[in-house]
């Protein structure tokens, strides 16, 4: 087992940190998220250019063949800064489904757009009632003389309003199935609005809506969403281990400079023992992300592994995203002040795909059925 | 990045799972465990049994015995070592004086020394804590005055692990009491606990065990010879000694014996005719105790993995903090477990309460000790904030 890595991955970090750096580095984050879609076009054209869109496309998809590592290093990079491009949402997850489901023709047509920028596609899966399951819940497909047509509500959809093409869960008879639905679609309703974290979701409502079927098998699609969806878990790890690193830090330079009864607060040993508290935290969920990430580029036990990763980081962003705000004091309360903004964002990344308790659960109703996790096996 | 281990690391992880299940005597394996307490010859045999092999003290130099092994092959050594309930080579000898003479004895010494301090013909303790220097080590107060050819030692240790087996035993002293900064008026000394003037005592824990002792100087007598270093140099031999293992710092694959062990018991434990093991809540934290230590051993792999130019992961920290925590959680299950049996800690022959049981309670106790031994728990969090974070 190896954790470094190489001279190419980590000139990738440089590059995409220094995009970010420039397009996030001061106080841009705030007018950018403040306005519809909630990221910024010309940065997401930005990162198309250097490639990073189509970093876990096949090269003959129009993508980089590049492997969950490279996109785990993207994603703690976009967590750093904030950035609120969809990256995760529109190349990991739905670009994901398309790339592992999607026909040579769906594929041609939607991840060389994606990886150019030109095309951004969201996952439409949640359901009002549902709780991170991979079924649809009550969204249904029927099949009209040879093409498809949907009806039923999705929300929230992460980056739904904006998104050029929606990759849809719906269910025929009992089973779930993946369609793409094109965003200037007849019978399709879109209301977009904000979320805590600046970011957008939207409610989108499918009436008799024509979708084309993902991929030509018949078939239940469950496990290969929730396949896809356990790796989009292992990312926003990744997302979750910039955020919380950066929220450790801006933490850390504050209490080596805010002063109170005459001296700076890290002379209070309350306050930095709780910091190296949140060290502690971050640095044993950054092991379980990384490793998860390799479960994926090995292909091995994907959805445990994701699962064990989502509950330590789970766990490590509450108490990071907590504490910080706490050893800021009445700062880290303002919308002006940076820390409470990545506390927002930990706060839904933690809800999106099943939280912590949720994974806690599914851990447990297997525990006995081996005697230790060894992960070098 | 890289999820499997190499071929060759694989290979050599077989090679030490087949040597500790069947080179190290079974009685000595069940003793561990059942968590029952090793006798002196017991320990000594094992460590014999490794020292022959060549896997007593695999990361000293290699003349006097080391391996020259990856910091990953010293780790999963030490890991199969520990899930094969073999007791690790006392700490003491081998990680502890063994490296310490390696690195700053004269050539006397290293051969007087090392090679039955590998094959524990002689044991050694550790005199560093005195009851008033804890975590705070630097305000020791024995002293050692210089004395023709040899020191005269007065004071008192505490805290002397195991002392009562003990042939030799180094030894900080105060060797110049006027220097400027504490630390720098103090060497290191070993001598033989049965030199005039070295009495021993026994402290009963609350475990009811006696596994240290304090022990008593009074004008001790040592040979000039026997100072290990400079005159004076101790503080910085003492600090060499307390960082030098990266390897076994987090006791992972004891923790994960544990684990197994309360999973297993849990299983057989039925309450309202179901197995305990279905209960929700438990197998909740056991799950989530199993992902801690996880957590845990990804990054003793980690911070291994990355030290390999000799200088320390800076998240190695991390792990005796939170190794410690884990160890002392899953004492605390077993223990729960055990529920109203957990009581019978010293039941006789007669009683029904299982070996596992008797000992769950004793064993919670004295893993108390984890936390404060070894640098207090509030001794890393301090090092954390201020070497990390810069606080």
């Amino acid at each position: 087992m190896e954790f470094s890595y190489d001279d190419e991955q980590v000139a990738l970090r440089e590059a995409v940190a220094g995009l970010l750096a420039r397009a996030y580095g001061g106080d841009q984050r705030r007018e950018v998220t403040a306005t519809d879609p909630g990221f910024d076009e010309k940065t997401w054209g930005r990162l198309a250019e250097m490639g990073v869109l189509g970093l876990p496309f096949a090269e003959s998809d129009g993508g980089m063949g590049a492997g969950p590592v490279e996109v785990s290093i993207v994603a703690e990079e976009i967590g750093r800064v904030l950035a609120p491009e969809p990256f995760i949402e529109a190349v990991v997850l739905a670009g994901g489904l398309v790339s592992d489901l999607g026909t040579d023709a769906q594929r041609a047509e939607v991840l060389g757009a994606v990886a150019e920028g030109s095309l951004i596609p969201a996952f439409a899966h949640t359901e009002p009632g549902s709780r991170w399951e991979p079924a649809a819940l009550a969204v249904t497909a029927t099949e009209d003389g040879g093409s498809w047509r949907l009806t039923g509500v999705k929300e929230p959809v992460p980056n739904g309003a904006r998104a050029d093409l929606l990759v849809v869960s719906a269910l025929v008879g009992g089973a779930t199935r993946l369609y793409l639905v094109q965003g200037d679609a007849e019978g399709l309703t879109r209301t977009g609005y904000r979320n805590h974290d600046g970011t957008r979701s939207a409610k989108v409502a499918f009436d008799g809506t024509p979708a084309q079927l993902l991929g030509d098998a018949a078939g239940d699609r469950t496990a290969a969403i929730e396949k896809a969806l356990a790796r989009a878990r292992v990312a926003y790890g990744h997302e979750a281990l910039g955020a919380m690193e950066t929220a450790l830090t801006t933490t850390s330079e504050y209490l080596k400079t805010r002063k109170q009864f005459g001296v700076t607060l890290n002379k209070f040993q309350a306050l930095t023992f709780r910091a190296a508290d949140m060290y502690v935290s971050l640095e044993l969920a950054r092991s379980t992300v990384m490793w998860a990430t390799l479960v994926v580029d090995a292909d091995g036990d994907v959805v445990a592994a994701a699962d064990r990763a989502r509950l330590q980081t789970s766990r490590a962003s509450r108490h990071i995203g907590k504490e910080a705000i706490q050893l800021h004091g009445g700062i880290g309360m303002t919308a002006e002040y940076k820390v409470g903004h990545y506390t927002s964002r930990l706060t839904a990344i933690d809800h999106l795909l099943g939280d912590g308790d949720w994974a806690l659960s599914r851990l447990a109703a297997g525990v006995t059925e081996y005697e230790t996790v060894d992960p070098l096996a | 990045m890289r999820l499997q281990l190499s071929p060759e690391d694989q290979a050599f992880r077989e090679e030490m799972r087949a040597f500790f299940t069947s080179a190290v005597p079974q009685s000595i394996r069940d003793t561990v465990a059942a968590r029952r307490e090793l006798t002196k010859d017991q320990l000594v045999e094992s460590q014999r049994v490794l020292n022959a092999a060549g896997l007593a003290v695999p990361h000293w130099p290699v003349e006097w015995g080391g391996r020259g092994w990856t910091p990953l092959q010293r780790h999963i050594w030490h890991e199969e070592m520990m899930a094969a309930c073999v007791p690790p080579p006392l700490a003491f000898n081998a990680t502890m004086i063994g490296p310490v003479i390696a690195a700053f004895g004269n050539q006397q010494q290293k051969e007087r020394f090392l090679p039955p301090t590998a094959n524990m013909d002689i044991w050694w303790c550790q005199g560093f804590s005195e009851p008033d220097a804890g975590s705070d080590l630097a305000s020791l107060r024995t002293t050692a005055v210089r004395d023709g050819d040899h020191w005269v030692v007065n004071g008192q240790k505490t805290w002397t692990t195991l002392g009562q087996y003990a042939d030799w035993i180094f030894c900080l002293a105060r060797t110049d009491p006027t220097a400027e900064k504490r630390q720098r008026g103090i060497s290191l000394l070993l001598f033989p606990m049965d030199t005039p003037g070295v009495t021993l005592r026994p402290i009963e824990l609350i475990d009811g065990g006696r596994e240290v002792n304090e022990v008593f100087f009074e004008d001790v007598v040592v040979p000039a010879e026997n100072l290990v270093g400079e005159e004076n140099q101790g503080w910085g031999i003492a600090k060499f000694l307390l960082g030098n293992e990266r390897v076994g710092v987090a006791p992972v694959a004891m923790i994960k014996r544990l684990m197994a062990q309360a999973k297993q018991h849990a299983a057989e434990i039925t309450v309202g005719g179901a197995p305990l093991s279905a209960d929700p809540l438990l197998a909740a934290r056991i799950a989530e105790l199993e992902n801690e230590v996880l957590a845990l051993e990804l990054t003793a792999i980690r911070v291994v993995a990355n030290s390999a130019d000799g200088k320390p992961h800076p998240a190695s920290s991390v792990l005796k903090l939170r190794g410690t925590e884990l160890q002392q959680a899953a004492t605390e299950l077993l223990v729960d477990i055990a529920g109203p049996a957990s009581v019978a800690s010293f039941a006789g022959e007669d009683s029904d309460v299982p070996g596992w049981a008797r000992v769950a309670t004793p064993s919670y106790l004295n893993y108390r000790k984890a936390s404060i031994y070894g640098g207090s728990n509030e001794v890393q969090r301090t090092i954390i904030a201020g070497s990390i974070l810069g606080l």
